[in-house]
């Protein structure tokens, strides 16, 4: 009975998260991309014509700006698992992060198809700036959140292993 | 080798070969608006000035100085000048700096080098003598060589002759310009000076140039002027100060420029109206007297080498900063003008106003101060002599008599007066008697005079702050204007096989740049040092070798070059248009096939394209109709496709033809189109399937799509609802709805995009069509929207000549295909937001997949790093795109534009007309993005920031009223405007459609015209004279004053013509002059009046002539027709006329002195 449903819980969004760190660290290099794609002499030479790395780029970028709905649904499934654990705590820590998610999917702009940046604003230098820092600031959180877990994780365990431990010696 | 061909023609023709060198010039200055050049010259005053007053701040000058002025005011008379120059001179000295800063950069390396910008340096090194100075400055614009002289073009012929009697003008003249043309002129003069000032003798190089205002005594009292300022660079500004003291007396601007302004003058006028030919013509005389005035100057020059003066005075102006100068002494005078009668702080200065009205007027016109030059430089070679040049003031009276208008523009151009702080509580008539000029940049005046036009490029501060933080404390946005494929009249064009650019930033080589050597040249965006092509070393202009600064290239800041196939991604595609037109019923009542078709047929002939023009036809209403003109047919086939879920192309090959080839079947086809329809009961629209079949049918090829819908389209994909509640449209709180409703209109705009297709939507609806979301269509696909609302071939014969008119223009005009436009800066500079219609491919490029010469962008900029070293920034727009005629060309405008680090300087060369059209731009994302109210709070704090932080950082006297620099005078009033048009006025019953089409013009209107819609022009009409008119082509075109938009303008005798843009409004007055009503509009009395007149009957009388030949030459300044309504108390439009006055008071908005009180209010708080 050393694995509860806790743990469980802890270990998975170690693993998951560690997959949003992916996420948010591709998130960042792409919009990163986009807003230097000028300075780049080369590419400014080649804007007419494409290389197969350039166009290897961009693919890459559009597959970065559609991680965005996995973000959210990995993040709000272990937002979900803490709840049935009862980790109330660790959901708490997560509420803020949860509504953000929220409002910033509906407030995107009018789109037919899932998605949140839309290609013709984008390119705007606040919009960039903006989504930059919000890449920056999820790799922040989601990498403490990585060794909260790794804690609570151990800890969760631990207190299992040695709670029936405790109580059998009385 | 490379052959260079000028083409005058914009792209289309091939260019005059440049045989001459100096032809070259003619041909530039004319390609830009004669006007613009004016224009440019000019600007280099205004940062001068602005530098100048800055320093001294305001409290300075009028104590001090303006006990001085008072001899300015004896300046006319002659003595005052001299004792400036005394006190004066020294002190500016140091100033001179400034000028020569710009030229700073070239100098060393330059010197040994023949490179024009060379000499500029040179000269800013010289300090030495001031006499000398007017020589060198001669030298200098020799120096820029010819390109100066082609903007100049128009001085030099004054220059010469005049310019040395004009001495006292001469200051005026500073303005590169007039130093060139006077140099040969002048040199003479300044030796008869140069007994008064020192340094004459041996102007040996550059240095002359600089070093002459240094040494010269004359132009240390211009200096102790400008000192206050700093040292402002731009002689320029000092120009247009001497000029406004022309205007203000008589005696001052005649003098000098007495000879010499006659010729100009009169070419002035012509200018600053619309035409370039005036200046054109001005033009060629001065490159000779160049040359000439080039060889005495420079030996005038070298002999100046006091390069003691100069390290003080920073020579680097030494042209300019004679300029400065003179401007600072003028603006000193201003200064005492308002000083002696108001002790008091610049709010005083309003009482200045009564003696300077005139000056205001000058301001008006720009082009004027070209002339205005030769005499300034005049002038201020005079002050430094001082009695001499007075006595000539006299003489020279013609000048000012001339043109208030150009004194006006002189005002404007010298930073003084555009500091002049101005008390708008206490102040009324603010508007010039013309259209506004914009600022000229402070320069030096051989940077001016190659600069871009400021119809093409034009910026909002025409002074650069160095860092973003000095930017965010003057509360000004950033930003440029963009007309980039502007018809031109003459446009040089290149042919060569090697494009030069810069090897890393790809910057195409322009007139910034430096030359180290011969062989090397530094690019002035990243500043890296490039080899100059052993290609370029040949003049094909001149037909010589081993200049390569003089190629055409380097001479005109507008080029176009003729790009090899490493430009192009496949082979150029031939002109392809394809009409999508709607058949519902609804569309068959308004009748506009027939228009449309009747047009085309008319027009067939001349749709810009080569033999390869292909045309198609798409009809749709429920389902979509597609028409096979394969060659060879007896007469079109009609073919239905009802299955609009998913849409196909019945026969792929043949629904686009090549119009040469089937001419006939499309004749045949426009001939039944209107009748095949005709009984049609079909009500609804599927819109977004004939675009997705239109779309199809060009992928490959990539063109044009023109897209007629008159109603909401209801049926399958992209099919809208109806989102407007008539009856909220005045009471709601916040406006709805100017968002798209679906992303459908969008995402097919990109995939348009992508494949090299636009969309223009005309849009002919009394109904509610969602132009919010159909506008996508064209907006990202970098289309036009037109919008002709309750469009009816019977019941409104008004839009109907408009849609005619439109149509002919548009399928007429000048088309680029798949082009792409780059925007690149000095870096440390970068993008923040673009405005218009394109799609957004990188930081720095947008997607055009066709361009049209009506179509305006708008960029808002940003500083990422500071700009610490730089003297000027450069701005470089590159449109490639591929010709109706298949070929693939460049064009290039590159703007430079003054550093400063002074919040003073900022606002002294803020450009109010750029500002409030990007203010706009702004205004319309945020209306979007968050809400109209939003946007509306956001101009007004834009209004009361900018102001504020002026009050605090640059006035130095607080005093009450609302205290603005007279550059932005016009501000509060435009913001105003802006609060009441109908893109963002609230309160009053605005149809959703045309609040949103409003948006979209601001948008993507060039200046120019986006300003009439904001800012209407009112003009009286019943009582036009011949007197200060216009001669065009022998017709008189009468000029009369602007007036304020205000009903107390109005009285029940007159006609007023109201001028807003895309309409205009002819208001008979009840009790109008019977002679008006029955010459002009052919009427008994004023009963008879028609109620829906929207034409001017022709009458064979001089008033009518007069007055159709003013409202003929309105509308010829722009690419639309505004259609024209003759309006009568009774009329139902005259509540749109009585909107656009804005300075009035509505239910549902403040007045404009309401409006001053609030800004004061909020100010002061």
């Amino acid at each position: 009975m050393a694995f509860t449903f806790a743990a469980f819980c802890y270990m998975l969004a170690l693993l998951l998260t560690a997959a949003l760190i992916f996420f948010a660290i591709w998130h960042i290099i792409a919009f990163d991309e986009l807003k230097t794609d000028y300075k780049n002499p080369i590419d400014q030479c080649n804007t007419l014509n494409p290389t197969v790395e350039k166009v290897k780029k961009i693919k890459r970028v559009k597959i970065a700006l559609k991680l965005v709905l996995p973000e959210y649904l990995i993040h709000f499934f272990f937002c979900v698992m803490f709840f049935c654990a009862a980790e109330w705590l660790t959901l708490c820590l997560n509420l803020p992060l949860l509504a953000y998610h929220v409002w910033r999917y509906m407030s995107r702009p009018v789109m037919s198809c899932p998605g949140l940046y839309d290609p013709t604003t984008i390119m705007n230098a606040d919009i960039l700036a903006y989504c930059q820092k919000e890449g920056w600031c999820k790799l922040a959180f989601y990498l403490l959140s990585f060794f909260y877990y790794l804690y609570g994780y151990t800890f969760v365990s631990f207190s299992l292993i040695f709670s029936p431990f405790l109580f059998s010696l009385f | 080798m490379s052959t260079a061909g000028f083409n005058s023609q914009n792209g289309t023709g091939t260019g005059q070969t440049y045989a001459n060198g100096p032809s070259q010039n003619p041909v530039a200055l004319q390609q830009l608006p004669g006007v613009s050049y004016g224009m440019t010259n000019q600007p280099p005053y205004n940062p001068v000035q602005a530098k100048a007053p800055a320093p001294p701040g305001p409290g300075l000058y009028p104590a001090g100085l303006y006990q001085p002025i008072p001899p300015v005011s004896s300046y006319q008379p002659g003595p005052p000048p001299t004792s400036y120059p005394s006190s004066a001179g020294q002190p500016l000295l140091p100033r001179p700096p400034m000028g020569g800063h710009p030229s700073h950069t070239p100098p060393q390396s330059a010197s040994p080098s023949p490179g024009p910008r060379m000499p500029m340096p040179p000269a800013q090194a010289t300090p030495p003598p001031p006499a000398v100075s007017s020589s060198s400055y001669y030298p200098n614009p020799q120096q820029p060589m010819t390109p100066a002289w082609q903007y100049n073009t128009p001085t030099p012929p004054l220059g010469p002759a005049t310019s040395i009697s004009a001495p006292p003008m001469g200051p005026v003249a500073n303005h590169v310009n007039s130093a060139a043309t006077i140099a040969g002129p002048s040199l003479p003069s300044s030796a008869s000076y140069s007994s008064a000032a020192p340094l004459p003798p041996p102007p040996n190089m550059s240095y002359s140039t600089t070093q002459p205002l240094g040494p010269g005594m004359p132009p240390t009292s211009l200096h102790g002027y400008t000192q206050p300022g700093v040292a402002p660079p731009p002689m320029n500004p000092m120009a247009p100060h001497t000029y406004q003291g022309q205007s203000n007396r008589p005696a001052y601007g005649p003098p000098p420029t007495g000879p010499t302004p006659v010729g100009p003058p009169p070419t002035m006028k012509p200018t600053p109206l619309p035409t370039g030919p005036p200046v054109a013509n001005a033009t060629p005389p001065p490159p000779k007297a160049d040359a000439q005035c080039g060889g005495v100057v420079n030996s005038t020059l070298s002999p100046t080498e006091p390069d003691n003066q100069e390290g003080d005075i920073e020579c680097p102006g030494a042209v300019a900063g004679n300029g400065p100068q003179a401007s600072n002494s003028y603006n000193h005078l201003d200064n005492k003008m308002a000083g002696p009668t108001q002790p008091g702080p610049p709010g005083r200065h309003l009482g200045h106003y009564p003696s300077l009205p005139p000056g205001y007027q000058n301001t008006s016109v720009p082009h004027a101060t070209p002339p205005i030059h030769p005499a300034m430089q005049a002038a201020t070679q005079p002050y430094t002599q001082a009695p001499q040049p007075y006595q000539q003031p006299p003489g020279g009276l013609g000048p000012a008599q001339l043109s208030p208008s150009l004194a006006a523009m002189s005002l404007q151009s010298s930073t003084p007066e555009a500091l002049r702080v101005v008390n708008l509580l206490q102040e009324r008539n603010l508007l010039p008697p013309a259209p506004v000029p914009a600022p000229t940049p402070c320069l030096t005046q051989d940077l001016q005079k190659l600069n871009c036009s400021p119809e093409v490029f034009r910026s909002t501060l025409t002074s650069i702050p160095q860092t973003q933080s000095l930017l965010n404390k003057a509360k000004m946005p950033l930003g440029l204007l963009l007309h980039p494929f502007k018809d031109l009249s003459q446009l040089p064009v290149v042919t060569s096989s090697t494009i030069v650019r810069c090897r890393f930033c790809r910057t195409y080589i322009n007139p910034f740049v430096s030359f180290l050597d011969q062989r090397r040249w530094k690019c002035n965006l990243c500043y890296r040092v490039n080899d100059v092509p052993e290609e370029f070393m040949y003049n094909p202009v001149s037909r010589s070798y081993g200049e390569p600064h003089k190629r055409p290239e380097v001479q005109n800041a507008t080029i176009e070059f003729i790009a090899p196939s490493e430009y192009m991604l496949r082979p150029p595609q031939p002109a392809v248009y394809l009409f999508v037109l709607d058949v519902s019923h609804n569309a068959v009542e308004t009748g506009y096939l027939n228009v449309f078709c009747q047009s085309l047929l008319d027009n067939i002939n001349s749709l810009p394209g080569d033999s390869r023009t292909k045309v198609g036809f798409i009809t749709f209403d429920s389902t979509i109709h597609f028409y096979n003109l394969q060659e060879g047919l007896s007469q079109p086939q009609m073919l239905i496709v009802s299955d609009i879920e998913d849409i196909f192309l019945p026969t792929p090959d043949s629904l686009l033809v090549n119009l040469n080839e089937s001419k006939e079947l499309v004749q045949d086809l426009l001939k039944s189109l209107p009748n095949l329809f005709e009984k049609t009961m079909e009500t609804q629209s599927a819109l977004g399937s004939a675009l997705q079949a239109a779309f199809k049918l060009l992928s490959p090829t990539g063109g044009r799509m023109s897209v007629f819908q008159t109603q909401l389209p209801n049926l399958g994909v992209g099919a809208l609802q109806s989102r407007e509640d008539p009856n909220q449209r005045a009471s709601a709180k916040d406006i709805q709805h100017l968002a798209p409703a679906t992303d459908f209109y969008k995402k097919l705009a990109l995939d348009c995009s992508s494949q090299q297709v636009a969309v223009d939507l005309f849009l002919l609806s009394a109904q509610y069509c969602d132009l919010a979301s159909l506008g996508c269509i064209s907006r990202y696909s970098a289309g036009s929207v037109y919008y002709y609302p309750s469009y009816h071939h019977q019941h409104n014969p008004a839009q109907v000549e408009r849609f005619q008119k439109d149509l002919k223009r548009y399928l007429t005009r000048k088309i680029g295909f798949e082009a792409v436009m780059r925007i690149r800066c000095t870096k440390g500079l970068s993008i923040h937001t673009f405005h218009g219609n394109f799609f957004v491919r990188s930081t720095d490029l947008l997607s055009l997949p066709n361009v049209n010469p009506d179509a305006g962008f708008a960029v808002q900029m940003s500083i990422e790093e500071n700009l610490d070293d730089m003297q000027v920034v450069s701005f470089q727009a590159a449109l490639l795109y591929t010709s109706s005629k298949g070929e693939r060309r460049i064009r290039v405008h590159t703007l430079c534009l003054p550093v400063v680090n002074s919040l003073s300087d900022i606002f002294a060369g803020a450009d109010v007309q750029a500002i409030t059209g990007l203010l706009a731009c702004m205004a319309v994302d945020r209306s979007v993005t968050a809400s109209l109210s939003d946007a509306r709070d956001a101009m007004t704090n834009a209004a009361i920031d900018s102001l504020m932080s002026y009050r605090q950082s640059v006035l130095t006297i607080q005093q009450p009223g609302l205290l603005v620099p007279a550059c932005l005078r016009l501000f509060p009033l435009y913001i105003l405007a802006l609060l009441k048009q109908k893109a963002f006025r609230t309160g009053t019953s605005t149809r959703l459609d045309d609040r949103v089409f409003a948006m979209l013009q601001l948008k993507y209107q060039p200046l120019a015209y986006a300003m009439l819609m904001i800012h209407p022009a009112l003009y009286r009409v019943d009582d036009l004279t011949d007197e200060g008119a216009l001669n065009i082509n022998e017709r008189t075109i009468p000029q009369p004053r602007l007036l304020q938009l205000s009903v107390e303008k109005l009285s029940r005798e007159g006609a007023f013509l109201m001028d807003a843009g895309i309409v205009m409004y002819l208001w008979i007055g009840r009790n109008c002059h019977s002679n008006f009503l029955t010459q002009v509009l052919g009427v008994p009395n004023y009963a008879a009046v028609p109620d829906n007149l929207y034409l001017l009957p022709e009458l064979d009388t001089a008033e009518s002539q007069r007055t159709r030949a003013f409202i003929g030459w309105l509308r010829d300044q722009r690419p639309f027709f505004p259609s024209l309504h003759i309006i009568r108390d009774e009329s139902q439009l005259k509540a749109s006329f009585m909107q656009n006055m804005i300075e009035d008071r509505t239910e549902s908005a403040l007045s404009y002195y309401e409006f001053l009180l609030h800004l004061q209010q909020q100010i002061s708080k």
